[in-house]
């Protein structure tokens, strides 16, 4: 009952984070801009009218009182409604969203992937030409950012090379399939049109791969610096006098120690993500949340933009309780290191 | 009066060993260049006026004959939709990039500095837990968002997004001086000093801060580039610097509807911020090496 006890402790520590989460945003809308009342109401606004609207925000009541019937609101799911698109945000917020996810989610898998098949890649053949070709990729990967990657992939496999289409879903043209899901993929899955599916598919890459590449490129050098460091462990070199083949020694003996630490820190992958979807959908032109964002942050639409952080702080939160699990679980010394204590 | 100035230098190279230091920094190529592209950088920002062809290009000027010219021995790197030199508004753009990470910088590793020894001495105490806590906090949510946040409920401005940022950073400094300060405090020396009845001002600062220097200056020249990407970023969405501001985040986005026909409006500028990136970075590892190995 290791594991559990582990998770509890976590669980009890992102409560704690969300409270505080809960606090800054809290700051965020009442005390940052001022008078959020003015706001609302518009700057040409009679006084009165001011008055009574802080009357019914109860924006007259001390702060710490505000405070507490925000958050009762909140668990309540009334975040407000937008002055923008004149609708409950919790209504935006669940139309916006998917596009998002499934945008992340498939750089997610993306980044999964180059980042072991480099990693190991880079790992096996060490200092050598491979390795270097990571070592410099990885460099680039640091310094590049997102949004200029999404310019040149767009320049390139867009403009020059035409590849992937330059913007949007799917081909102008093609009809979107009925919203089930608000994912396009799936809810081509549904309706059963799978060259749909593919057009989407399509047009996702170059977003995915511009959210992905520094991320996977810096996992893969971790996963490599792992890979070199447990070659030279006593356990290894038992493993190929016992004449084992070289690939289960790759995969099955030196692999698995080595990703923890990339999966250590695959949390804060997922915040790179979802920030830099924040630049990469624009370029793009993807309706996702980033859009509906710099909408709601270009109209100061207060209301919006709470149910932005706090939707974002959760998922992350959220995913680094998944990511600590699982660490958890491919190393045993974690939860033996709480026995020890 | 020479002579104990030299002395003194002699003196510091001796207590910090900077020879021995400099040795193991430069063994590494990329430590060299990274130096070489930081210094370089900061070198172009600070002689904008004077190495730029048109400096007069940097701010509102507009010559549409030339507009959207591309590159050329006239403008190397081409001119914008406004007919202004993109090396130009490149060579000015370091200025703002720079500035942006020493003022942050500046603003930002002094608090959190400090709150990461006050923490660390007094670790497992009510301290101990408030300050991390509060620390936790900002770190929940990614910094771009919560960046783009603020800046988006106060006026966008170069200003503006600098506190933003700023307002982001300081738990990573809280952190990881935390980590290391909380580390040496059980060290003998510290405890030493304590039985000598040092106050805990003097066990703070001059016992536990000098052995975290280190890892904090690595973190400095490291986060140089990363304060130059999210200021980037800012001013990319429209939420930082202000166009006409020569602004490299402002500049890639401006160039963005003509990526077709005139690649380089974009592409100069963003290549720009990544070199400046890239070179924080390398330097910023070559550091790390030189007080890792001390370490060993």
């Amino acid at each position: 009952m290791r594991l559990s006890t582990y998770i509890i402790r976590i669980a009890i520590l992102v409560i704690f984070s969300l409270i505080g989460l809960s606090i800054l945003v809290f700051v965020l809308a009442r005390v940052l801009p001022g008078d959020p009342a003015r706001m609302v109401a518009g700057a040409r606004a009679e006084e009165w009218v001011v008055e009574q609207l802080r009357k019914q925000l109860r924006l007259d009541k001390p702060l710490y009182e505000q405070y507490f019937y925000w958050v009762g609101d909140i668990f309540r799911g009334e975040l407000g409604y937008s002055i923008l698109t004149k609708r409950d945000v919790v209504t935006d917020v669940l139309e916006y969203l998917p596009a998002s996810l499934e945008l992340i989610f498939l750089a997610a898998i993306f980044q999964l992937i180059g980042a072991f098949a480099l990693g190991v890649i880079a790992g096996r053949y060490s200092y050598k030409w491979p390795d270097n070709m990571v070592r410099i990729a990885s460099y680039v990967g640091i310094s590049v950012p997102a949004f200029v990657l999404a310019i040149v992939f767009q320049l390139v496999f867009g403009w020059w090379v035409k590849w992937f289409p330059i913007q949007g879903v799917v081909t102008s043209g093609i009809e979107l399939p009925p919203t089930v899901t608000g994912m396009t993929t799936l809810d081509s899955l549904i309706a059963g049109r799978v060259d749909t599916f593919l057009n989407v598919v399509w047009h996702m890459v170059l977003p995915a791969l511009a959210l992905c590449m520094g991320g996977m490129l810096q996992d893969a050098r971790i996963i490599r610096a792992g890979m070199v460091e447990n070659k030279d462990k006593d356990y290894i070199a038992l493993a190929s006098a016992q004449g084992l083949p070289e690939r289960t020694i790759t995969f099955r003996y030196l692999l698995k120690p080595s990703v923890i630490p990339a999966v250590t820190i695959m949390g804060l992958d997922i915040a790179a993500l979802m920030a830099n979807a924040f630049l990469v959908e624009s370029v793009f032109n993807w309706p996702g949340f980033s859009k509906l964002g710099m909408r709601y942050m270009f109209n100061k639409d207060l209301n919006g933009i709470v149910a932005l952080v706090l939707v974002i702080g959760v998922i992350y939160a959220v995913a680094n309780i998944v990511v600590d699990i699982v660490v958890a679980y491919l190393d045993p010394r974690i939860r033996l290191m709480e026995r020890g204590e | 009066m020479q002579i104990r100035l030299l002395e003194k230098i002699k003196q510091l190279s001796t207590r910090f060993d900077l020879r021995r230091k400099w040795y193991r920094f430069s063994r590494s190529p990329l430590s060299i260049v990274g130096l070489v592209i930081s210094v370089g950088s900061i070198v172009l920002a600070l002689a904008a006026p004077y190495v730029s062809p048109y400096p007069q290009h940097a701010g509102l000027f507009t010559d549409f004959r030339h507009a959207r010219l591309p590159p050329s021995f006239t403008y190397l790197f081409g001119t914008d939709e406004m007919g202004r030199d993109v090396l130009s508004r490149t060579i000015f753009g370091f200025q703002y990039s720079l500035m942006m990470a020493a003022v942050v910088l500046a603003l930002v590793v002094p608090p959190g500095v400090i709150l990461g020894l006050i923490a660390g001495y007094y670790r497992g105490t009510w301290i101990d837990s408030v300050v991390m806590r509060i620390s936790d906090m900002f770190i929940a949510v990614p910094p771009l968002v919560l960046a783009l946040a603020i800046a988006a409920v106060l006026t966008p401005s170069l200003v503006n997004s600098m506190m933003a940022v700023s307002l982001m950073w300081w738990p990573w400094y809280t952190r990881l001086t935390y980590n290391t300060a909380s580390a040496v405090r059980n060290e003998y020396f510290v405890q030493a000093a304590e039985v000598m009845g040092a106050s805990s001002f003097h066990t703070i600062f001059r016992e536990i801060l000098p052995n975290c220097l280190g890892p904090i200056l690595t973190k400095i020249t490291l986060d140089v580039g990363w304060v130059i990407l999210l200021g980037s970023a800012l001013s990319f969405v429209g939420l930082g610097a202000q166009p006409p501001t020569p602004d490299l985040g402002t500049m890639v986005a401006g160039g963005g509807q003509f990526i077709h026909n005139a690649w380089w409006i974009s592409i100069f500028p963003a290549a720009a911020i990544s070199l400046i990136i890239l070179g924080f970075n390398l330097l910023g590892d070559g550091i790390r090496d030189m007080f890792i190995e001390e370490a060993k």
